[in-house]
């Protein structure tokens, strides 16, 4: 028999390990699945991994990982500095609508003028929209002791219904013919949020998400702030006695998980996507809290989450086409990977020891 | 730029590779909204894939990916069939429009065909359905059926589409039953059987005893199934399992004569860019069985009503029509043009509400 034992630290070598142990038991749990689906899971398993980034067509999937990944990273960044201290944002998705929508807003606002001044505005319109957004669910937290978890949460749904509404009032094409969805963004260009270097994926997006891993390690290692977040995760009554404020705190984090799904939200609208339209969010802002917890809430962590993230989409959908998986199983393979990281997690803080007494 | 000619180039390579490999195999890729057991919109799509297989045989080779986001990642979904040597690529979803012209752009020697939308090219087709011929048939039996005069209408989103379905029916459920009302919920949804269940359920709580549905699943049917007395309407897809009661009849999309003619003209090179907009008469929408929960006289009406559509002697915006605020629309025998058909943004005289914007 087996018995666990509760490790006195949580153990070093088993947080690096864990990731890396989801992944493999992901891929052979996988390769069951695929395999009892009729399909040949080592061909697709390699599907999924390998093609996107080494195939014949690599030089067009390479770039779109950095188009899938980087509104994940971005978010996730954002996310995981709350989810570090116990404070839990699980509405990125609602202020990632908010922020594209505030960033379009701006943009059709000045169409057709082109002038430099615009980008830069919506980027700033864009972060201001996300970080009002999730100020909501901070405030009631702060003023009124609500769950933020709740709150947060329900916001999507209300943020949904604007997005349903904009694309089909006030946001509307008018040259659309009615139909619901804006004016195409990316054939504006003082709005448009082109690729740096053609062909290289590389968007405004993509460098704000490298950017927020940056900043979000020195903050987290050699920043008060970044402490007070770690100490109030690890052992909230001692950051009391050493005098962080938990409504700074509340304000801070979901500020700026707001404000990063909100940048997300509108380098997604302003470039890869285009147009705000009523099924705009493809679901970043939910993806990305695996993406935080499968990158141990650790910023570059989380960058290599975001590209496997990316890779198992990118990979998925070679695979659909290609060997004909179903997306069910695709899911359900995504899926395995957080609930495997999960379990997997015992061992970080769990010693499994064989138990003499029954050995026989 | 690079990246396009990149792609054009490899997409040139690939054409002639796969040319000379697989000779005459042609290579036809769809792209799905939803996934292909939702039971309705993608479901219906899905048989006509299955139908150029049949058709075809081992000359064609069908790929499809389900459940695609439509925005970067349809297009990226596109790219993916073209650059794998797709010669022939179905987007079926409104959203898909941007996407597939932009990827159109690149592969100037991949056909697209693009369901429901308005933008064409020298190698994008559009094609829709006219729905509303079908929702003529569904107002006149549910004028005929409803005890409570009230009709229930689970609207999906506010676009032309769905007003010019709602106003079909509503004018030729009028025509049979001067006291009929309309009710109509918007879903803002396509698919998401919790939400359409609970306007069913709404709808049923204010007496409708028929339900209408422009939503994709099942979820109204069995609402309606547990209320009793009330009869539906199978959508997109003829939903028979839940007849002959409460599911009386069904508006079937029936994609697959389109999907084979098309596929045809590709491997014929006889493909040009076109705008189809088909009904009734050439077998894009169809009448699902009429149950026997029907009274006979009501069915050899709606049949009727059904031939006269499908030979094109009856129009269902055939006027004298008002619009819903008293101003006159068509004059006594005037049809509605396509334009305005298409573009419509406003109900007939008689609805109640407003469209919301």
């Amino acid at each position: 028999m087996l018995r666990l034992e509760k490790r006195p630290q949580p153990s070093r070598l088993w947080t690096y390990l864990t990731p890396v142990l989801a992944v493999v038991l992901t891929m052979l749990c996988g390769g069951v699945l695929f395999a009892l689906l009729g399909k040949d899971p080592v061909l697709a398993i390699r599907t999924i991994f390998w093609e996107p980034l080494f195939s014949e067509f690599a030089f067009y999937y390479r770039p779109q990982l950095l188009v899938k990944g980087a509104p994940l990273v971005l978010i996730a960044i954002g996310l995981s500095l709350g989810f570090k201290a116990g404070i839990w944002n699980i509405g990125a998705e609602g202020q990632y609508i908010i922020g594209a929508l505030c960033g379009a807003g701006v943009a059709l606002a000045f169409y057709p003028l082109e002038a430099a001044f615009i980008f830069p505005l919506m980027v700033l319109a864009g972060g201001l929209g996300g970080w009002a957004w999730a100020m909501i669910p901070a405030i009631l937290k702060v003023r009124f002791g609500t769950n933020e978890i709740l709150v947060s949460l329900m916001l999507v749904y209300v943020a949904e219904q604007l997005l349903a509404s904009m694309s089909l009032g006030l946001l509307k094409n008018p040259q659309g013919f009615g139909f619901p969805g804006s004016r195409n963004l990316q054939q504006y260009p003082s709005a448009h949020n082109a690729e740096l270097l053609a062909g290289t994926g590389m968007h405004w997006g993509v460098v704000a998400a490298l950017i927020a891993v940056i900043f979000a390690y020195v903050l987290l290692n050699r920043h008060m702030l970044g402490f007070h977040i770690r100490l109030t995760g690890d052992a909230p009554r001692a950051a009391r006695f050493a005098g962080v404020s938990p409504t700074r705190l509340v304000l801070f984090c979901l500020g700026v998980s707001g404000a990063l799904a909100g940048l997300a939200g509108l380098f997604e609208v302003a470039g890869p996507s285009g147009v705000v339209s009523i099924d705009f969010n493809a679901g970043y802002g939910f993806t990305a809290i695996i993406v935080a917890f499968l990158g141990r809430l650790h910023p570059v962590g989380i960058l290599l989450a975001g590209g496997l993230m990316a890779l198992t989409y990118v990979g998925g959908d070679i695979a659909q086409s290609k060997l004909g998986l179903p997306k069910a199983a695709i899911q359900l393979f995504q899926g395995m990977l957080l609930f495997f990281l999960l379990a997997v997690d015992l061992t970080t803080n769990y010693r499994i020891r064989a138990r003499r007494k029954e050995a026989s | 730029m690079k990246l396009s000619k990149l792609l054009a180039t490899a997409a040139v390579a690939l054409g002639m590779a796969t040319g000379a490999m697989a000779e005459d195999k042609t290579k036809v890729g769809f792209v799905f909204v939803g996934p292909i057991g939702d039971g309705g919109w993608t479901y219906e799509h899905n048989k006509g894939r299955l139908a150029v297989e049949e058709e075809f045989g081992d000359k064609v080779e069908t790929v499809f990916v389900e459940s695609v986001p439509e925005g970067p990642d349809a297009e990226r979904v596109m790219t993916q069939m073209a650059l794998e040597g797709a010669d022939l690529i179905f987007t079926t979803s409104f959203g898909y429009m941007d996407p597939t012209i932009n990827v159109a752009a690149k592969f100037p020697n991949v056909k697209f065909e693009h369901a429901t939308g308005y933008k064409r090219a020298d190698n994008v087709s559009t094609y829709s359905a006219r729905f509303y011929e079908g929702r003529a048939i569904q107002g006149h039996i549910a004028g005929k059926m409803t005890k409570s005069n009230i009709v229930g209408y689970i609207g999906s989103y506010p676009i032309p589409e769905v007003i010019r379905g709602i106003n079909s029916a509503f004018i030729h459920a009028r025509k049979v039953n001067p006291d009929v009302q309309f009710k109509i919920v918007w879903a803002y949804t396509w698919f998401d059987p919790a939400k359409e269940a609970e306007a069913a359920k709404v709808l049923i709580e204010q007496g409708a005893d028929i339900i209408l549905q422009h939503t994709d699943s099942t979820a109204p049917q069995a609402a309606a199934q547990e209320a009793g007395n009330v009869y539906t309407f199978g959508q997109a897809s003829d939903m028979a399992e839940y007849g002959p009661k409460p599911r009386i009849s069904s508006i079937i999309d029936d994609w697959a004569p389109y999907y084979i003619a098309r596929t045809r003209a590709v491997m014929e090179g006889t493909w040009t860019s076109t705008d189809t907009w088909d009904g009734i008469g050439p077998g894009m929408v169809g009448i699902g069985e009429i149950s026997s929960e029907v009274p006979a006289d009501v069915k050899a009406e709606a049949l009727a009503l059904k031939d006269a559509l499908a030979k094109g002697e009856y129009h269902p915006f055939t006027g004298p029509l008002n619009k819903q605020d008293g101003s006159a629309w068509l004059a006594a025998g005037e049809t509605a043009d396509d334009g305005t058909l298409l573009g419509m943004n406003f109900y007939v005289e008689g609805i109640e509400g407003t469209i919301p914007q």
